[in-house]
């Protein structure tokens, strides 16, 4: 279980920027496809955690959903540089309507 | 229920007896299952969606000091500062069995031990904003692993929910009710059979008495002729 895992953050530049001085790896994008194709390459390889910006994940529920029952990787969405949609803390609900069948907190 | 084509048998009756015990533990089990699920699931729920609106709050202050320091150098300054890191992350990944749901947990080394040296520039060159922006990063950033960490359990255990709910639902509405369903139906078919077996007895022994009891009533006659052609005698009272 020792393997070692990297950790990605997807994003328009200037969001993302900042991670590059923590030691993350970081991929600029400029569109939602270019994201897509991103995380999915990112999933076959060794990335256990992808953070991505709720700017870009709004297009792409396609792809998020698909790796949300997987245990690698894990999708994160963050707040972009515009500020929070509201998406991630959309998620939260929905995996309660998931698991309760109704909106209970 | 109309569906049901089972054979009315002995056999068939103690198979779906065994059957049907064990249903009734596997939903029992189960829904205990369900339920602590549950009990975890909504603590994680709770913690998350707590350390999201921090995370969520705290990055935007981040961006907000990293737009302050791109407003003050130049994007390529900016970009050149940021271009080579320093600091480089490892992240090692354990599992963890909740109620049999792997959930993450991730343990991550950093490859420079001070948190004070993880600026991958000169400070000459830089604004002191970026200090502060990366500064900020660095802190949150911690949480933000964290919160990828529960974040997955909880979506991982959403799914295990919705999946243990399901299999409770089935056994409990369907699979129970149509085997209890098939054995009533069985043990009927029977208990009528076994009536039907007394009745025909019962009919069987009737005809044979009055099978009896005529041939006794016949050989009496006989004799009672046959007494009174003998010594016809008393003909008349």
């Amino acid at each position: 279980m020792a393997t070692t895992y990297r950790i990605a953050v997807i994003g328009d530049w200037e969001s993302v920027m900042g991670f590059r001085a923590l030691g993350l790896d970081t991929y600029p994008v400029t569109s939602v496809d270019e994201a897509r194709e991103k995380v999915k390459e990112l999933a076959k390889t060794d990335c256990a955690v992808i953070y991505l910006t709720e700017q870009l994940a709004r297009d792409m529920d396609d792809v998020i959903s698909r790796y949300k029952d997987e245990l690698r990787p894990a999708i994160i969405l963050i707040p972009g540089r515009e500020g929070s949609l509201g998406i991630g803390k959309n998620n939260i609900q929905r995996a309660i309507e998931r698991a309760v069948g109704a909106d209970i907190l | 229920m109309a569906n049901i084509t089972v054979n009315p048998t002995r056999m068939e009756l103690t198979r779906l007896k065994g059957k049907l015990r064990t249903a009734q533990r596997g939903h029992k089990l189960l829904k205990d299952k369900r339920d602590e699920l549950m009990k975890q699931f909504l603590d994680t729920v709770r913690e998350v969606r707590a350390l999201r609106a921090e995370v969520e709050e705290e990055l935007m202050t981040v961006h907000k000091s990293f737009t302050v320091a791109s407003a003050l150098m130049s994007s390529e300054a900016l970009e050149q500062a940021l271009l080579y890191p320093k600091q480089s992350v490892e992240l090692t990944m354990t599992c963890q069995n909740i109620m049999s749901v792997n959930v993450p947990v991730y343990h991550f080394q950093t490859k420079t031990k001070s948190d004070a040296d993880i600026y991958p520039y000169g400070f000459a060159a830089t604004s002191g904003e970026l200090d502060t922006a990366v500064d900020a990063l660095g802190k949150v950033f911690q949480k933000m692993l964290k919160l990828a960490e529960i974040e997955k359990s909880a979506q991982l255990m959403a799914e295990e929910i919705e999946k243990t709910r399901r299999r409770v639902n089935a056994l409990e509405y369907v699979m129970i009710p149509n085997t209890q369903e098939a054995i009533r139906y069985i043990s009927m078919k029977l208990d009528e059979n076994d009536r039907s077996t007394t009745t025909r007895l019962m009919k069987v022994k009737d005809m044979l008495l009055a099978q009896a009891i005529e041939e006794q009533r016949q050989r009496d006659e006989k004799l009672l002729e046959a007494y009174s052609a003998k010594d016809s005698a008393p003909q008349q009272v």
